[in-house]
């Protein structure tokens, strides 16, 4: 890419901000084709959070292809990150007498009135990702999204099994997700139930990284100093893992090979490193639920029953593993 | 005892001798619980151990908050510095990450001259609203603060853009001389910020048109130039503060880049006894104060701290910091402690006016 062609995109990105005060008030507009018009296809209304990180891009791409791909017509909504965004457009949907509704809900709370609506609708809702606090079950029909529990246990399990052998105390640290936020929370509490089977694994430090690669490098960087033995490294997900790297080469050890490196997500610059070896071992936390969501809603709209929970389809990797799966990462 | 506090009063009398006292005070509660905490040796050719991450990690802070600085002497505040962090390292990275040689100097010059380029118009869109157009400081640099974020994320279109430049990351990391470039750099701006502000009357200047605008003007000095130019300033010393934190991980992130440096970096400022009314500043005040900011995040990590707790605690060190600088709560102190007597010399010292 040139001068030229950077320029031009800083120049659109200026523009971009301009246009979207306008932009909002017709976000809404693309009322075309509405479900009444003969055609029996299935009509998904979604709303998704925004677009705040790589892995929610590949979220809504995973969705449009999948939609495109089953046949079911999508009526696609951005929410930017908020709560009001996301009940007016639940509310359009409605109006528009959509099939099905899905949404990745911005925040827990505050729901109950707008579900309430588009139950009296008689409008089935599925909930996507991230789970929302309502007392009411009967409000929604099944929560589809991983289970962050499970990827800090898969983790853990790993190490277990890596370190049958250790006779001496093994010396874990760990890099922590923003402080109070599920996946922090969750991913340490099922990491420290799994290895709570080997006494020797102790956790010696644990910080917030805050999720991003300048955390998980500034703590990184404070752990290596005041812990002269760390055997493992566990952080709650690859960006942090990826900050840490530097810090530890910095400090004359080489990662993967002197300190072991356990990730979640496997996002593709974290696939790269296991690759490379440099990480460890990686447990995903799949964005790509696109065709479970689409078979979920033909069923919920063919009125057949469904569980109440159901996890994304997710697995772990290994170096290898990695090497063979890279070439196809889509995100 | 009067006599000792007598002697000393030159000492504890002087500006900067409460926050250097506070800096002190934690490298020590730190070295009491780790004696190694201030050990350095040499790796890899050059210094290695905690002050020195302390110093490396502080520049970008130091730089954000010399701009802040001049800023808020003139009354103002920026509020958009994060922003424009996150801007500049946004368009440097994605410059460079779409050449064919990363590694070139050439590719990383121009990359750098694009986004200080256009950090510098920004801060001229901001030195128009405030001197111009006369909006309040805080609404026209809110603007840009919460605007400026959408345009990094449409820069790096909601990707963390990775790059591979060995030029481009020792901004962040390189060494000379065996210390951090990064401090050197931010050393070598206060520096210059020291040299044009206390070496010519440009200082006497931009403190006047903080203590009064309008006699200032009236007095022949052309105030809205001078805020103009302060808010320019800000935001190239911003777009370096960018260039730093985004090499420091060879990534740029245009959501958590600079993410609430604006706030750290008035904290800086005010440790550092500079007034938010505006009217006189201290450099020296600003760079002792983002070395405490940093040294104080740093203590979290190697206290370990727990998160949970982390910004309770920060919050206890930063109020005794302030309440330990205000000669007020400090002639009080003595006061309770001494009976009735009044407090002498220190309630002189708050009415700093600047002569306009």
């Amino acid at each position: 890419m040139s001068t030229r062609s950077t320029a031009r995109r800083v120049i659109a990105a200026l523009a971009g901000v301009l246009l979207a005060g306008s932009m909002a008030a017709c976000g809404n507009s693309d009322t075309g084709g509405d479900s009444g018009d003969g055609n029996d296809k299935i009509v998904l209304g979604f709303s998704q959070v925004g677009a705040e990180s790589g892995w929610r891009t590949a979220n809504t791409t995973s969705i449009k292809e999948a939609a495109a791909e089953a046949g079911i017509e999508l009526k696609f909504d951005d929410a930017q990150q908020k709560q009001e965004n996301q009940i007016k457009a639940i509310r359009n949907f409605i109006q528009q007498k959509v099939d099905v509704i899905a949404f990745s809900p911005v925040v827990e709370s505050g729901w109950d009135t707008v579900l309430k609506e588009a139950k009296d609708a008689k409008i089935p809702v599925i909930l996507t990702d991230r789970a929302v606090d309502s007392a009411d079950k009967s409000l929604y029909k099944t929560f589809l999204g991983s289970d962050f529990v499970k990827e800090g246990r898969l983790a853990g399990e790993w190490l277990v099994e890596q370190k049958k052998a250790a006779s001496g105390p093994v010396n874990i640290v760990e890099l922590q997700g923003t402080t109070g936020s599920a996946p922090a929370n969750d991913r340490k509490k099922g990491f420290a139930e799994a290895i709570a089977a080997n006494p020797n694994l102790k956790i010696v430090a644990s910080q917030s990284g805050d999720f991003t690669r300048a955390g998980g490098k500034q703590v990184m960087e404070q752990f290596l100093k005041a812990n002269p033995k760390i055997d493992v490294l566990f952080a709650h997900n690859d960006d942090m893992g990826l900050g840490a790297l530097e810090a530890i080469s910095a400090a004359g050890k080489t990662p993967g090979k002197d300190i072991t490196i356990i990730t979640v997500d496997a996002v593709k610059d974290g696939m790269q490193a296991l690759a490379d070896g440099k990480f460890n071992f990686i447990a995903e936390c799949s964005p790509l639920l696109g065709p479970q969501l689409m078979e979920l809603v033909k069923k919920v709209k063919a009125g057949e029953e469904v569980p109440a929970r159901i996890e994304t389809e997710e697995t772990t990797f290994t170096q290898e593993q990695a090497k063979e799966a890279l070439p196809n990462r889509k995100y | 005892m009067t006599a000792v506090a007598a002697r000393l009063r030159p000492l504890t009398g002087h500006r900067l001798f409460w926050p250097a006292l506070v800096l002190v005070v934690m490298l020590a509660a730190n070295t009491v619980y780790r004696p190694g905490f201030l050990a350095v040796e040499v790796k890899n050719g050059h210094l290695y151990g905690t002050p020195i991450d302390i110093l490396r990690l502080s520049a970008p802070l130091i730089l954000v908050a010399l701009g802040m600085t001049l800023v808020i002497a003139t009354g103002g505040i920026d509020l958009s510095v994060g922003s424009l962090c996150a801007i500049s390292g946004a368009i440097a990275c994605l410059h460079i990450s779409g050449a064919a040689d990363q590694n070139s100097p050439a590719t990383v010059a121009t990359a750098l001259a694009l986004a200080f380029g256009a950090a510098l118009v920004l801060g001229a869109w901001n030195g128009v609203l405030v001197a111009v157009m006369g909006f309040e400081p805080i609404i026209a640099t809110l603007i840009l603060m919460v605007a400026g974020r959408g345009i990094a994320q449409l820069v790096t279109e909601g990707q963390i853009i990775t790059i591979n430049s060995g030029p481009y990351r020792a901004i962040g990391l390189g060494h000379f001389l065996t210390l951090p470039l990064a401090i050197l750099i931010a050393l070598a701006a206060a520096l210059l910020v020291a040299a044009f502000t206390r070496r010519t009357a440009l200082g006497l200047i931009v403190e006047s048109v903080g203590g009064n605008a309008e006699a200032s003007r009236l007095a022949g000095i052309r105030s809205r130039r001078i805020v103009f130019l302060v808010y320019v300033i800000s935001a190239a010393c911003a777009a370096l503060a960018g260039f730093m934190v985004t090499a420091n991980v060879s990534s740029a992130d245009g959501n958590a880049a600079g993410l609430w440096i604006e706030l750290d970096a008035i904290l800086a400022v005010v440790i550092g006894g500079t007034s938010l009314a505006g009217g006189r500043f201290s450099l020296g005040g600003t760079v002792l104060g983002a070395l405490i900011i940093q040294t104080l995040t740093t203590t979290v990590y190697a206290m370990n701290i727990s998160p949970q707790t982390s910004l309770l605690f920060k919050a206890v060190v930063v109020i005794a910091v302030c309440l330990v600088q205000a000669p007020a709560f400090r002639a009080r102190l003595r006061r309770r402690r001494r009976g009735t007597e009044p407090g002498p010399a220190a309630p002189q010292r708050e009415k700093e006016q600047v002569p306009a």
